[in-house]
């Protein structure tokens, strides 16, 4: 997206939270728009290709399904009767493969919200990130999931 | 009709949600230690909250409600994880990992994918 386009949606957004699509509160939602692009338009990448745009919205949706799944997964082991043998709790180190600083945001965040796992930390020179597993299997089964699955659908967005 | 219908689903995802809650709830007081408990409150807790904001947009009958109860299940998605992440690293850098009886701990040795256990 580029710069004037941001300030539009960002107008929209604004006025969605604030309830009212009145002109003036429109524009008002522009300036702090305006305001907020300014502030960081360092950080703002380069423009999006409509092919990111869905990419992005392929990675929301496996999202909100996986997310179903783990709040199920949660479910059963917090009712579970015996609870003590279904838990076997690990700290596992993820070889990053993803490098940027947004990336690594996303897929923590991606990570903590799907079936059993939970991001703890990041190693200082950023190529491992620690990941606590509620029902440990294996290591690589487990690195196999999180880089087949999330880790290819965010470096396709970011690609 | 149509709103018959929103009316029920509605109704249905207001119970799952706090069904989702309470599952939450429990798990928090049940789970062993805080990094399982933070799996039962970040993803438990963020749906059930998630689907009661939903519901809210689905029973209100109000564009501008609905649209910001709709934004305000993003802002909670978004910022779940963050605190369930600073709250399990907190705990990681102050508490004896000796207590904790996990089965592998590779952030204690720094350990990278050949040093594992």
């Amino acid at each position: 997206m580029n710069p004037a386009m941001t300030v539009v949606v960002l107008a929209l957004i604004w006025a969605a939270i604030t309830g009212t699509f009145s002109g003036l509160n429109l524009l008002l939602g522009a300036a702090i728009g305006i305001v907020a692009v300014l502030l960081l338009r360092k950080n703002l990448g380069p423009p999006r290709r409509f092919r990111q745009l869905r990419n992005a919205a392929s990675l929301a949706a496996l999202f909100l399904y996986e997310l179903a799944a783990s709040a199920v997964r949660v479910a059963i082991v917090v009712l579970t009767p015996d609870m003590k043998s279904a838990l076997k709790p690990a700290i596992i180190a993820f070889p990053l493969s993803v490098k940027s600083d947004a990336e690594i945001t996303l897929l923590a965040n991606l990570i903590t919200l799907t079936p059993g796992t939970l991001s703890v930390d990041v190693s200082e020179d950023r190529s491992l990130l620690y990941v606590h597993a509620l029902n440990f299997g294996t290591r690589e089964g487990l690195i196999a999931d999180i880089a087949g699955g999330f880790e290819a659908k965010v470096r396709e967005v970011y690609s | 009709m149509i709103a018959a219908i929103a009316i029920y689903a509605g109704c249905i995802l207001l119970l799952l949600g706090a069904l989702f809650s309470l599952i939450a709830a429990i798990g928090v007081v049940r789970l062993p230690d805080l990094y399982t408990r933070m799996h039962a409150a970040s993803k438990a807790g963020a749906v059930g909250g998630g689907l009661v904001l939903l519901a809210v947009a689905l029973l209100c009958f109000d564009v501008g409600v609905g649209l910001r109860a709709i934004i305000g299940f993003v802002f909670l998605l978004l910022t779940t994880p963050v605190s369930a992440h600073l709250l399990a690293r907190a705990s990681y850098r102050t508490t004896d990992q000796l207590q904790m009886k996990m089965v592998v701990d590779e952030l204690k040795t720094k350990g990278g994918p050949n040093s594992a256990a």
